[in-house]
This record gives structure tokens, sequence and C-alpha cells, in this order.
């Protein structure tokens, strides 16, 4: 048995990786719960986003500042995405849209491979190795302010969908297509801003990542695969699902790497995956089947 | 198409329709619905279109409101042509369609469901409009924190009609309103059109509920296999002998 300082510490620890989990699952659950497909493109985007970051920093723009640019460019680039690429290539067929989605990952992936090759990049930045003292843990700070700025993120894009009327059309248009268009909703407006709004989430994941990870050409699958037991775990399309879910995986990856070894922190991802597909297939805040 | 003789109003010439259809077809990929269908309303009237299931009543609705694209034939609303328009801007000119099986919003409150009820049109007057709303249907106000999803199948046409009506229609389109009510529940939904055109609203209502639509319609039009088979002024058709063999298709 650990003493309870390093269990709540590796719980403390598990929330802040977490956040940036919960920050790439609500964005692959709010373009599921538009458009009803997921998206295959979620980690190329954020790779590109992390690419996007990186070379902000050498250019001396820091991550924290960067995200201010980045997340209105990627917002715009998914808009574009979506409106111009996605959509009309799709033909409203949900199948065609995920081949879609597809292809686009492996364009962006391997445009950046070709533009970058495989080696994995890092960054220096003055607060890389700071960190935060609590007293019976120190926290490295920029995992912290990753924490906070999904808090901030989060709160935000809550009050975007609650209190505007964009964001009061995106969830209309989630749960009735036809309706909406015949209040005046432009779906396929609403599904592009979804889409941007997704790929800004990334663009913001991104900028927090970057201080305290890598970035090479694949760097985001690894991110989207824990994003998918998280969307699946919160409840497919629920924006709340995804924020609590993956502050729960990323405890749950935290003790079990405390538990069983660091290299096998990932199992008990894994574990509660198979666990919520065969106890609980809707996910905790899922619609009723 | 001769001049909707008779009129009760009387008072508009086809050049000052509101709504004018000239041989419309329509339909989903390789089946025509819509087979030439001739369709005029004027400033006030209630036009009802009455058909029993699978004959094209709600392939009208979609055409006119956009989500369906016209095969050919023309659309004209206040003078403008519409045919070619997306649903957005249709609703923009005020042709506002409430569709069948009600399509509201489940998961939004009954106030956000109004709320979008003026995404594009009527904005301006959001906040009095709903307190119109409220005042037409007081049902709606008791509920208006309630999520749509839980109201009653009649709380919820109430619902579809106030959304509708918070777009300020010139034209309103009420498909199959009385669909799924109790009798009851019925007797108020047409006394509840024949309020709000009395208040001056112009309304298109597509229904099967034959005899009650006709007691309300300033003038009705039977749909059968796609084309209007008999048109005439409500209370004519409802003693037109001609009315049953057509409506049951014998």
């Amino acid at each position: 048995m650990f003493a309870p300082e390093i269990v709540i510490a590796a719980v403390i620890n598990g929330l802040l990786t977490g956040a940036v989990y919960a920050l790439v699952s609500v964005a692959l659950t709010l373009v599921y719960g538009v458009l009803h497909i997921i998206n295959f493109a979620h980690g190329a985007i954020l790779t590109a986003a992390m690419f996007a970051a990186f070379f902000a920093e050498q250019a001396g723009v820091d991550p924290l500042i960067a995200v201010f640019g980045l997340a209105p460019l990627f917002f715009v680039l998914g808009y574009g995405a979506q409106r111009y690429i996605i959509g009309p290539a799709s033909h409203g067929e949900d199948s065609n849209t995920l081949l879609v989605t597809l292809g686009l990952s492996i364009l962006i992936e391997n445009a950046l491979l070709a533009a970058f090759g495989s080696d994995t990049r890092t960054i220096d930045v003055p607060y890389g190795f700071s960190t935060v003292d609590l007293g019976f843990v120190f926290l490295p700070a920029p995992r912290v302010i990753a924490f906070a700025v999904t808090c901030v993120t989060a709160t935000l894009l809550w009050a975007l969908l609650k209190k505007t009327d964009t964001g009061k059309a995106i969830r209309a248009v989630a749960k009735e297509k036809l309706g909406a268009a015949l209040v005046g909703i432009d779906v396929a407006h609403v599904y592009a801003v979804t889409f941007g709004l997704g790929a800004a989430c990334l663009a913001i994941a991104a900028c927090v990542l970057l201080p305290s990870y890598y970035v090479q050409p694949r760097v985001g699958d690894a991110y989207v695969f824990v994003a998918f037991t998280v969307v699946v775990l919160g409840g497919m399309g629920s924006a709340p699902g995804a924020m609590i879910g993956g502050l729960f995986i990323g405890v749950v990856e935290s003790l079990s790497g405390l538990y069983f070894g660091e290299s096998l922190g990932q199992l008990g991802i894994f574990v509660i995956f198979i666990l919520a597909l065969l106890v609980r297939p809707t996910g905790l805040f899922g619609a009723r089947a | 198409m001769a001049p909707p003789n008779g009129s009760p109003r009387g008072t508009w010439r086809m050049a000052e329709a509101l709504l004018s259809v000239r041989g419309l077809v329509a339909g989903y990929g390789e089946t025509e619905v819509l087979r030439g269908v001739d369709l005029e309303v004027g400033p006030g009237e209630i036009v009802a279109v009455l058909g029993s299931n699978g004959v094209g009543k709600t392939t009208l609705n979609k055409t006119l409101s956009g989500v369906i694209r016209a095969a050919a034939g023309e659309i004209y609303f206040g003078g403008q042509r519409i045919d070619h328009l997306a649903p957005p801007a249709i609703v923009a000119a005020g042709l506002i369609h409430v569709p069948e099986a009600r399509r509201i919003f489940p998961d939004m409150s009954v106030r956000e469901n109004l709320e979008l009820g003026s995404y594009r049109r009527g904005k301006a007057e959001r906040a009095a409009n709903i307190e119109k709303v409220f005042d037409t249907f007081p049902r709606l106000r008791e509920r208006r924190a309630q999520l749509a999803g839980t109201l009653s199948g009649g709380e919820q046409q109430m619902l579809a009609i106030g959304r509708g009506l918070m777009g300020q229609p010139r034209l309103l389109i009420l498909d199959e309103p009385s669909l799924g009510l109790s009798p009851l529940l019925v007797e108020e939904m047409f006394a509840l059109i024949v309020h709000l055109n009395a208040e001056g609203m112009t309304i298109l209502l597509v229904e099967q509920n034959v005899m009650q639509s006709l007691a309300i319609a300033t003038r009705a039009h039977v749909l059968e296999n796609g084309r209007f088979a008999l048109s005439g002024r409500g209370e004519d058709l409802a003693r037109d002998p001609e009315l049953e063999k057509t409506y049951l298709g014998m």
C-alpha cells in the first residue's frame, strides 16, 4: 500500500492529465453529437495544431500566447474543411463522411511527415520545469496551466451552447435537423461551425500540451484513442459526459500507473473501456437507447 | 388556372396572391409525388389542402418551404420567386411551415424552442412575441422551463405552432395540426386556427380531417395522386357528392 499523500498526489496528477483528455474528447463528442459521425481526422488536426504551436514557439511566440491566434485560425480551417470539403464530398451519406474524414487524416499526417520528417520535437519554455507547491506534492506548472485553460475553455463552450443563438442552433440541429431547417437555421453552416469549434478546441489542447509533451506526425493518435474511450464512457454526444469522463480516465490512468507500474498506466483505460461497453454501452450521460 | 371564384372576401386578384404555385412537380429522386399542382393563397385566407395518406401533402409543404427542390414549376411568394431558395431565405421572407409530427427540439426548454422560432425572422420582437405566444397558449407559459420532449402531444403541437408564430409569418403552413390529438383537442385546434385567421393570419392548412377543415376553409383543394382532383369553396365542397368519391378513391 502507498501512503495517502502519494495516492492523493496521483489523483491530482491524473486530474491534470485528464483535463487535456477532456478537452480533446469534448471536441470529438461535440462533432459526433451534431454531425453524427466520428471524425477520423481528429488526431491529425490535433497533430497539425501541435506543429503550428511548435513553429510559433520557434518564431518566438509562447504557446500560451499563440493560442489566441491558433484557436481562431483552426476554427476557420475546420469551418472550411467541413463546409467546402467534407460536406460536399459526402453527399449527405454518413458513411461517406467517415471515409472523407479518414482520407483527410491520411492526407494531413503524410503532408506533415513529408514536410517535417518523423523526428520527435520538443520546445523549451521558461515555465517548462516550474512547479506548483501544494505542501504535500509538487505539480508541474505546464499541466496546472493546461488544467486551468481547459476549465476556461469548457466554461466558454458551455456558455456558447446555452446562452447564444448560435449555440442553441447547434443543439437544435443535433436533435432535430428538419425542425431546425424550418425555423430558418442553415444546417450546413451549423455543421461547419461545429466542426470549426472542434478544431479550435484541438488547437487550444495543442497549445497547452506542447510545453510538457513532444510533437511528431502521429502524436495525435495517442490522444484520440483515449478520447474515444472517454466519449464512449461519457455517452456519445454528451459534452458534460466527455468532461467528467476525461477527468475520470486521467485519474484511472494515473492510479493504474501507480499500482501496476508506469508502463501499464494505459491498462486501466482499456479495462474501463471494456467495462463501459459491457455494463453501460450508452455511457454515463448517454441518451436512452 | 381560373381565378378563385367566389372567395368570400373576394378582395384580391391573382396578381395580389400571397402565394402562387404553378405547375409544381416535385418528388424524391426518380419518384414523382407532385405532378403539376396549381395553388393560390390570397391574403387573409384559410386555404385547405386535403387528402389521405401518401397523396403528396407533406411533399407539397416541404417543397414550398425549400426542404425539397422543385423539379419543375414556379412558386411565387409575395411577388418573389422562391422555388430556387433554401429554407433560411424562405423563412426570412415570412413563409413559415409548422411541420407534421411537430419537430420541436426535445431536449431544449419550451422557452428555448420559442426563442429559436425567431432565429431567422422576428428577432428584434422576440421578447414581445414570446409574451403573445404565452397569451395564446397559457399552458406553454406554465411549462416554459420544462423540456419540450416531456410535454404531452397536444402541448407539443401548441409549442410547434407557437414556434412558428415567433417567426412572424406572412403565411403559416400547418401540416396535419390535428394528427394524434384527442377529439376535444382537435376541436380546440380548429378553433385556434379560426382565431389566428381572425387576427389576420393567412393560413395554408394541410389536413386529413376533411369536414372540420372544410368548415373553416375559405377555399379547399383535394389532392389525389399528386394533382388537385377537386377544388372549390369550403362550404360548397362540403356538400359536393364528388368529395366522398374522390376522397375515398371510389
